[in-house]
């Protein structure tokens, strides 16, 4: 074991700025999931409304966010702001609003979609029941739009998760820094270092996606 | 008869310019049947609609106990307990079970607690033979059924007035029966409705009063034994005519 130079990653924090990267890229796609379900659903409650500029705004939000690549949109929220509004977002913020835009843009698409499917007649019968605008959608054409959207929510939520590996990807460039400095640090003593400390991080971000790429297969298939 | 619970005067509906409804005038007192019949596309559904609102109207006004129905939007909720309707498709909410379906309303609206609302839907359920089926879900109910369970969800709201828009339309015919027994029953009960249908042989039975509906206004209205033996104009003699080959066709 000496000779790859695994107890380097033991030594202080080495093992542990490691995970970092890898936590943040996991911790972006989860918030930015979150956010996306909840303000999905009112963005598609809002692309029902017939107000032409309603309309109009919403449809330009959602092609603008699907046409644009991830990247671009990465690159616009992280440089573009410090540079246009003098903001200084960190990378995981800038990270989190790109794809929560995303998925709210998408999540808002399916929810409309779904809420359209709804037979007018089940609006009908609410409101001769006197049931309000309110009471209806919430008692009764919300539970049904969910309940159909189910799959194509759980097909959203894997293609987030698989597109964040974008940033999976900057959280292993992160993950290669630290491990180059860690090398870097340990020529001296341990000159196998470089070994270990780079298989250490294969099996790592192996570890990271695997689990992910099971869970979405397995969705798929449930839901399919 | 009572009260008056329903008056329509002088109402106008148009669909994009196209006039359904002409001038109708109709009132309807409490404890009273009438039966709308008439070719279709003559406006039947659209005028059960305008009672509750569904549709907007153009001209005219409709005042349901008093209160005038199309004057106030926000007053329309309120309104609208007062009137039951029930439509042709069967339209329960297939996410709730039966029982969830009927006291909605009834808990959401009148803020009525679950007991009371459970226990009143259980009395309305075995009344229409159904109380054996209160968890089951829509699906799991023929079409007979749930038209029963519609009912019984328009019924819960206490409502002064009943519409019912060819509610055995859609129905395999070993159902229709089963459906207009509990029309027949409710009659007996001394409820107020307005009926819509094309089983000439039931509005007889139901009905105090026969609305002949054509060309966007009442054509002919009596007595059932008076509308169906001798019609007096000639267009419900017409319109009755075409009811006698299409049941000999059968
Ligand atoms: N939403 C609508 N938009 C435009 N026209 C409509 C609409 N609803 C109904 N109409 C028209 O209004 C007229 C009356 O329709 P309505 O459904 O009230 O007829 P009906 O007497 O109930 O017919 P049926 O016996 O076939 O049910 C028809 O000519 C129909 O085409
Ligand atoms: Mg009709």
């Amino acid at each position: 074991m000496q000779a790859l130079g695994f107890e380097v990653l033991w030594k202080g924090k080495n093992f542990a700025r490691l995970m970092g990267g890898l936590w943040v890229a996991l911790r972006i796609s989860l918030i930015a999931v979150g956010i996306s379900l909840v303000a999905g659903v009112l963005m598609g409650a809002l692309m029902t409304r017939k107000n032409p500029l309603i309309k109009a705004l919403t449809q330009l939000y959602l092609e603008t966010v699907r046409i644009m690549p991830q990247m671009v949109l990465l690159f616009l929220a992280f440089f573009g702001t410090t540079r246009w509004f003098g903001w200084n977002l960190s990378g995981e913020t800038a990270s989190v609003i790109v794809f929560a835009l995303w998925g709210t843009a998408e999540m808002g698409d399916l929810v409309r979609g779904a809420l359209e499917s709804i037979p007018r007649h089940q609006y009908e019968s609410a409101a001769a029941l006197g049931l309000d605008g309110k009471q209806s959608f919430l008692y009764v054409i919300l539970p049904q739009t969910l309940r159909r959207l189910l799959p194509q929510v759980i097909n959203l939520i894997t293609r987030m998760i698989k597109t964040t590996s974008l940033v999976l990807m900057i959280g292993v460039v992160e993950m290669l820094k630290v491990a180059q400095q860690i090398i870097e640090a340990n020529r001296m003593k341990v000159p196998n270092a470089a070994f270990g400390v780079y298989l250490t991080v294969l099996v790592l971000y192996f570890l990271a996606c695997w689990p992910i790429s099971l869970l979405a297969k397995a969705l798929e298939k449930r839901w399919s | 008869m009572g009260r008056e619970i329903l008056r329509i005067e002088h109402l106008h509906k148009e669909f994009e310019g196209k006039t359904v409804l002409d001038d109708l005038s109709l009132t309807l007192a409490e404890g009273e049947v009438a039966v709308i019949v008439g070719p279709s596309g003559c406006g039947k559904s659209t005028l059960l609609r305008c009672v509750n609102a569904l549709e907007p109207i153009q001209g005219g006004s409709i005042f349901l106990d008093g209160a005038e129905i199309h004057a106030d939007p926000r007053k329309l909720p309120q309104l609208r307990q007062k009137v039951g309707m029930v439509f042709q498709s069967y339209e329960l909410f297939p996410h709730k079970s039966i029982l969830d379906n009927i006291t909605l309303a009834p808990r959401k609206v009148q803020k009525r607690s679950r007991e009371d609302a459970e226990a009143e839907a259980l009395t309305l359920l075995e009344r229409v033979g159904l109380a054996d089926r209160a968890k089951d879900y829509p699906r799991q109910l023929s079409g007979g059924q749930k038209q029963r369970v519609a009912i019984v969800r328009s019924l819960i709201m206490h409502p002064a007035l009943m519409l019912f828009d060819e509610v055995t339309a859609a129905l395999d015919p070993e159902m229709v029966r089963e459906v207009l027994d509990v029309l027949l029953d409710l009659a007996k009960q001394g409820r107020t409705m307005l009926i819509v249908t094309h089983e000439m042989q039931f509005a007889r039975a139901v009905a105090d009063r026969i609305l002949f509906l054509d060309d966007g206004g009442i054509v002919e209205e009596g007595r059932p034994a008076d509308f169906f033996d001798h019609p007096k104009t000639e267009r419900a003699q017409r319109f009755l005519n075409t009811f006698t080959f299409e049941t000999v066709k059968e």
